[in-house]
């Protein structure tokens, strides 16, 4: 190193585009950013400790602060992402003359700002005024009517991925529906698997990824797989099978805030990192499964990793035995969608992320923890 | 008064008194016209029908970024219609933890820093993303991350000291060359005042371009490209007034007046380099030193031509030298503390005013020392020295573009 007048010149200085580090008080180059890291972590570990608003102040610090800063108002939005996971709109069930099932579901759209990161609002458009719009839940061979009331500023319309009519297509011309209007869709229930259903209203992008979509789920009749009767009965809503599963729904996506054509905020169920500050509880010795579906737009390819563990995996759903065994990551291409099934019985108790591997998603809100727990008494 | 009474007299009829009542009447009308203009505005509000439900118009711009231990801190100013609220900040593509302050929506015209407790990486580029509780972003880019030198004693001293050597030293070196000068003839003479205007057109030239684009830089609300406009012509209108009060300046007038137009100038360029200080963007090389320097020798020889025909002091020499130089301390001081593109781009804009008057009168002072009047300016000495001044400045300044 040369010493010259009140510079200090460094040959690495140099290399950067023919400038140099100077000034008496600057720091040497070498070694002062191995110092600021470990300076940095400290300084995290207190800030974060600080930070009343997250329920989990240790965590902030593992992950270097990559976190949204405050809570969105789950009241305003009208939707509570904990419980995004968990519900299920299964319809009113009747029956039809000739004694087979008639489900049917009650749907709006409408117009609503929502939050999606916390001070972030979007003006979004809704399957009943919230993002994703209802886990639609059916049984294979149902009849399901699903009426759609268009209370929203723009055509709409609802189509389901699953086998109906050409007239049930919810497109322009077959079921898209003007401001005020109303539409019935009307089709049987199958194949049973893990779907989902858009706005197909032009121009698609803007409406899908505006908020206009949802999951719909097909559960399989047992009395139609007599060689699996028991795989399908634990997929069946309302069986004692099923309710020894914890099941999730989650949909992965995305929001484009400022007209870019690409997304600011990544998520599963809408606000970004909501199950990093709050971890979904999972009991130990009970199986999982999640039904995942990747709508978010711009990107094609999204994907879900699991940390410390590995699942089995459905494509579509549309199988009762696994397409994909013993995988921590698959990829769902846009409306690609599976079901995923795993345990934790054999670990330790504690948090366990999950996360897409495009680190640029993770870190742009798309990221969450499972709080594994012993049984509780 | 004057022009009162004059009016008064052509019109008997109208008594002083009762013409100034008049004058007083009607500067209340306009006023009151306006005030009632304001009240309407304010009751009736009119352009709310104008109002679509589209968000407001939101504009932010990055005034400071520094770069320290415990991460980055950047300094936003906001502009827009209505005052702004940010939601989130990323870092190169991730939401980062920040702390604002002041917290709460920033007011239109108001700033407000931004704390990142970010990992940093020396020498490399980062990328900082402010999105606004609309989902509108404003990217700012860390060309390269070097930490801010911290304010201190030492660190004003080193930056004071790096002022004298891009600064004062070479004008004074520059000024050296006076006995050497002095025996010149009117050729001679012709050259070095050529000279002297080639380099002042180049300084010119780059002090007006680099004071627009600073002012693109800044914040709206501070209408840059017109405060440029505005600020030369001001400082050009008032320097010709203050030079020509007792006639064309010549001998150490002009001297002075050249010292403070580069001096004007110097000051800009201290400012910039303060700011690469502040800004953490660049650090400085020996090359930039260097060629500020080469560069400003040509000053220091410019400041002297108007005096070869005269004997001045030492300490002249010294005080003009100072004068020209010793703004660059000055600024490099601002530019490290409080720098914000706005300040820079008058400073430049105020120099570039300066330079021209400066032109014009060390034009004038040619033509009348040399006798021709304005055949000199089409002499081929004198074509020399332009091209000359221009050319070294244009190949000096190449050391100093980053
Ligand atoms: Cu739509």
């Amino acid at each position: 190193m040369t010493r010259w007048g009140p510079f200090e010149i460094t040959r690495r200085g140099l290399l950067w585009g023919g400038v140099t580090a100077a000034g008496g008080s600057v720091i040497c180059a070498s070694g002062s950013s191995i110092a600021q890291s470990e300076h940095l972590a400290d300084h995290m570990a207190d800030h974060s400790a600080h930070t009343a608003a997250s329920p989990l102040p240790g965590h902030g610090s593992a992950h270097g602060a990559m976190i949204t800063v405050g809570e969105v108002d789950e009241a305003r939005n009208g939707f509570e992402t904990a419980k995004l996971l968990t519900e299920w709109d299964t319809g009113t069930v009747s029956r039809l003359p000739d004694g087979r099932v008639l489900r049917t579901f009650e749907l709006e759209g409408i117009d609503k700002e929502i939050e999606i990161a916390p001070g972030i609002m979007f003006p979004a458009w809704t399957y009943n005024g919230r993002v994703p719009g209802p886990s639609l839940r059916a049984t294979e061979g149902d009849r399901l009517r699903i009426v759609f009331r268009n209370l929203g500023s723009h055509p709409h319309s609802m189509h389901f991925h699953g086998i109906h009519a050409a007239r049930m297509d919810g497109v322009p011309g077959a079921g898209l529906i003007d401001p005020g209007d109303e539409f019935v869709y009307e089709f049987d229930a199958r194949p049973f698997g893990c779907h989902l259903y858009h706005c197909h209203a032009l121009p698609l992008k803007r409406h899908i990824q505006k908020g206009m979509y949802g999951l719909f789920v097909i559960d399989p009749d047992p009395a139609r797989h007599p060689e699996l009767t028991d795989i399908a009965r634990s997929r069946l809503l309302g069986t004692p099978e099923n309710a020894e599963w914890q099941e999730f729904a989650m949909v992965m996506n995305g929001f484009d805030t400022n007209f870019d054509n690409e997304n600011e905020v990544y998520a599963v169920n809408t606000v970004a990192h909501a199950y990093m500050k709050r971890p979904i509880r999972i009991v130990r010795d009970r199986p999982v499964r999640i039904y995942l579906a990747n709508v978010v737009e711009f990107d094609p390819i999204n994907s879900f990793h699991l940390h410390a563990n590995f699942f089995n995996y459905f494509e579509q759903g549309t199988t009762l035995t696994p397409t994909l065994s013993t995988v921590d990551l698959i990829t769902q291409i846009q409306a690609q969608r599976g079901i995923l099934e795993f345990s934790f019985k054999d670990h330790e108790p504690g948090l366990y992320m999950f996360h897409p591997h495009q680190s640029e998603f993770t870190e742009l809100g798309w990221s969450g923890m499972f709080d594994v727990v012993e049984a509780i008494a | 008064m004057n022009e009162v009474s004059r009016i008064a007299a052509a019109e008997p009829t109208a008594g002083p008194a009762r013409k100034s009542r008049a004058a007083f009447l009607w500067l209340i009308l306009p006023m009151a016209a306006l005030g009632l203009a304001i009240v309407w505005l304010v009751a009736v509000n009119p352009l709310s029908r104008f109002g679509n439900g589209a968000p407001p118009v939101e504009t932010l711009t990055f005034e400071r970024t520094i770069l320290s231990d415990d991460g980055i801190r950047v300094l936003v100013r906001a502009g827009g219609s209505e005052p702004m609220t940010i939601a989130q900040v990323q870092v190169d593509d991730a939401y980062w933890q920040f702390a604002q302050d002041p917290p709460g929506p920033i007011g239109r015209g108001s700033t407000a820093w931004i704390h990142l407790p970010f990992p940093w990486v020396l020498g490399e580029a980062h990328a900082i993303n402010i999105v606004t509780n609309t989902g509108a972003t404003f990217e700012h880019e860390i060309a390269v991350a070097v930490p801010t030198t911290a304010h201190n004693a030492t660190s004003l001293l080193s930056q004071g000291l790096l002022g004298v050597l891009v600064g004062l030293v070479p004008v004074a070196i520059g000024m050296m060359f006076y006995p050497a000068l002095r025996g010149v003839g009117r050729d001679g003479m012709d050259f070095l005042l050529a000279l002297t205007v080639g380099l002042l057109a180049f300084l010119l030239v780059d002090a007006t371009a680099e004071a627009f684009e600073l002012a693109g830089e800044s914040a709206a609300i501070f209408q840059g490209q017109a405060m440029v406009w505005l600020a030369a012509a001001a400082s050009f209108l008032l320097l010709m007034a203050v030079g020509r009060r007792q006639g064309a300046p010549s001998g150490l007038a002009l001297a002075t007046f050249i010292a403070l137009g580069i001096g004007l100038h110097n000051l800009g360029e201290g400012l910039a380099i303060g700011a690469a200080f502040a800004a953490g963007a660049a650090g400085l090389g020996s090359f930039l030193v260097l060629g500020f320097m080469a560069h400003n020798i040509t000053e220091g020889i410019g400041i002297s031509a108007p005096l070869l025909k005269k004997r001045p002091a030492l300490w002249i020499f010294a005080a003009l030298a100072l004068l020209a130089g010793g703004p660059a301390v000055v600024g490099l001081w601002i530019g490290s503390l409080a720098y914000a593109p706005q300040w820079s781009a008058l400073a430049l804009a105020v120099g570039a005013g300066a330079i021209l008057q400066v032109m014009v009168e060390v034009a004038a002072y040619l033509m009348r020392s040399d006798g021709r009047g304005s055949t000199a300016l089409l002499a081929p000495t004198t074509i020399a020295g332009l091209t000359t001044g221009v050319a070294f400045m244009y190949g000096t300044a190449m050391l100093v573009k980053i």
